[in-house]
């Protein structure tokens, strides 16, 4: 690979592994909660925020020379602001029954840190192609964040899974799997694995530096 | 050595001002052209979930008619779903089957529930004076405990209700209430679901005070939506 070609997809892993939004950097941690009561849910939820990420740093970078410091979170909030805006009329265009389902996250997008925060920290310094390609990697890390929770939580909760039946009718589900306790134990329950994984991988690399 | 602070180097006010009016000038054209682009797939989804939710509650219609109905005097044909809405007035769906002839008429009805607002939508037979079915609009209730009022056999075996006018034909003759699980003594009650019994008084308000406003006023007008304009 390239050096060039090695830099980019570094800038894309960034956000799906070594800063994964949810489980590494833990933000966005409202929509993540709330939404995830689906897959369908918590796919939609990932890929709308993905594609504000994209849009809003793409923007956000081509305009990095021009605006001021002093005004530099204003301009982010407005652009951030016009894009959830664009994916609101967007979401109601497709299905008006997503758009009820999402409800209020939607425009919740504004103030997800995650946004902001890439804003501020990667696509005001660097040009837009990379910031895109970052923002993108940090999107689909975040959208399979939702995932995560929102298969397990619709699969114990309801006994579906992207709405399929997946046990017939004798099925109890676990409701609080559905409920906003059930939100904090799978995220816990993830957290705790990858915890576990990371603790592993330094364990071998401190017996792989003994020998 | 110079003792004078160096000064932090700020923008002047007029860089700054230029750059906001220019930013938001171009946010403003992308939030219009996404507006002018989404409105006509938007109405077309309103319209058909509309229609879908009518249908349901009005099996028997295969065309709908909107009406609004003014505090007094006779109903009149709503301009378009999204003509505005004078104060007071109330919007009604009429569905009329292949002849032309009113099968039912539907109504919103929305009262709080145990987490937010319940929207329901109801009809009404004019003929029969009583409310056959209700479906559910849009709620928050929890699952599993207060979505039973969409499955549970024993609630909609509540229906229909009897909404026959009292005699001076100002209100319902009997408010629509709902009861204890197990106590309907009288057709214009609804028994509750045990368990989720917030849910269950959101429905019976919502139906109670949607139609206590709105089916004296189609009393009068009856005859003229009875065929299908």
């Amino acid at each position: 690979m390239t050096p060039m070609n090695a830099r980019t997809w570094d800038e894309f892993m960034e956000g799906i592994w070594r800063q994964n939004p949810i489980f590494v950097m833990t933000l966005g941690m409202c929509p993540t909660l709330a939404v995830t009561v689906s897959a369908i849910n918590a796919l939609s939820m990932g890929l709308s925020t993905a594609l504000v990420l994209i849009a809003s740093c793409a923007l956000i970078s081509m305009m990095r020379n021009i605006v001021p410091k002093e005004v530099r979170i204003a301009v982010y909030i407005v652009i951030i602001a016009t894009f959830v805006t664009v994916v609101d009329y967007a979401i109601q265009a497709i299905s008006l029954s997503l758009y009820d389902a999402l409800g209020a996250f939607i425009q919740l997008i504004v103030v997800n840190c995650i946004i902001l925060g890439r804003a501020e920290a990667h696509a005001a310094k660097n040009p837009p192609l990379t910031a895109m390609i970052n923002a993108a990697g940090m999107g689909i890390g975040f959208t399979i964040g939702l995932l995560s929770l929102g298969v397990v939580r619709e699969i114990l909760g309801s006994g579906t899974l992207f709405g399929l039946s997946l046990f017939g009718s004798d099925f109890q589900p676990w409701v609080v799997m559905v409920l906003p306790p059930g939100g904090f134990f799978v995220l816990g329950s993830w957290l705790l694995f990858f915890a576990l994984l990371e603790r592993r991988k330094q364990r071998k690399l401190a017996e792989a530096a003994n020998v | 050595m110079s003792s004078e602070p160096i000064s932090p180097q700020t923008t002047p006010a007029t860089g700054m001002i230029r750059t906001l009016g220019l930013i938001s000038t171009l946010c403003g054209l992308i939030i219009v052209a996404a507006y002018q682009g989404s409105f006509n797939a938007v109405q077309d989804n309103k319209r058909i979930a509309l229609e879908r939710a009518v249908f349901k509650v009005i099996p028997e219609a295969t065309s709908i008619v909107e009406f609004l109905a003014p505090p007094s005097g006779p109903v009149v044909k709503a301009a378009s779903a999204e003509s505005p809405q004078q104060a007071g007035w109330v919007r009604f769906y009429a569905g009329y089957d292949n002849a032309g002839a009113l099968r039912g008429i539907a109504a919103e009805g929305v009262a709080k529930g145990y987490a937010d607002n319940v929207r329901i939508l109801f009809s009404y037979d004019p003929a029969r004076h009583e409310i056959p079915r209700f479906s559910v609009v849009s709620m928050r209730e929890t699952p599993g405990i207060g979505d039973k009022i969409l499955k549970d056999k024993a609630f909609i075996a509540n229906f229909p209700l009897d909404a026959k006018l009292s005699a001076d034909l100002k209100t319902l003759a009997n408010a629509i209430r709902t009861v204890k699980n197990g106590s309907k003594a009288n057709p214009w009650e609804i028994d509750a679901i045990s368990g989720a019994t917030i849910t269950s008084r959101a429905v019976g308000k919502a139906i109670n005070d949607a139609a206590q406003t709105l089916l004296p006023r189609i009393g009068e007008s009856l005859d003229s939506i009875k065929e299908k304009p």
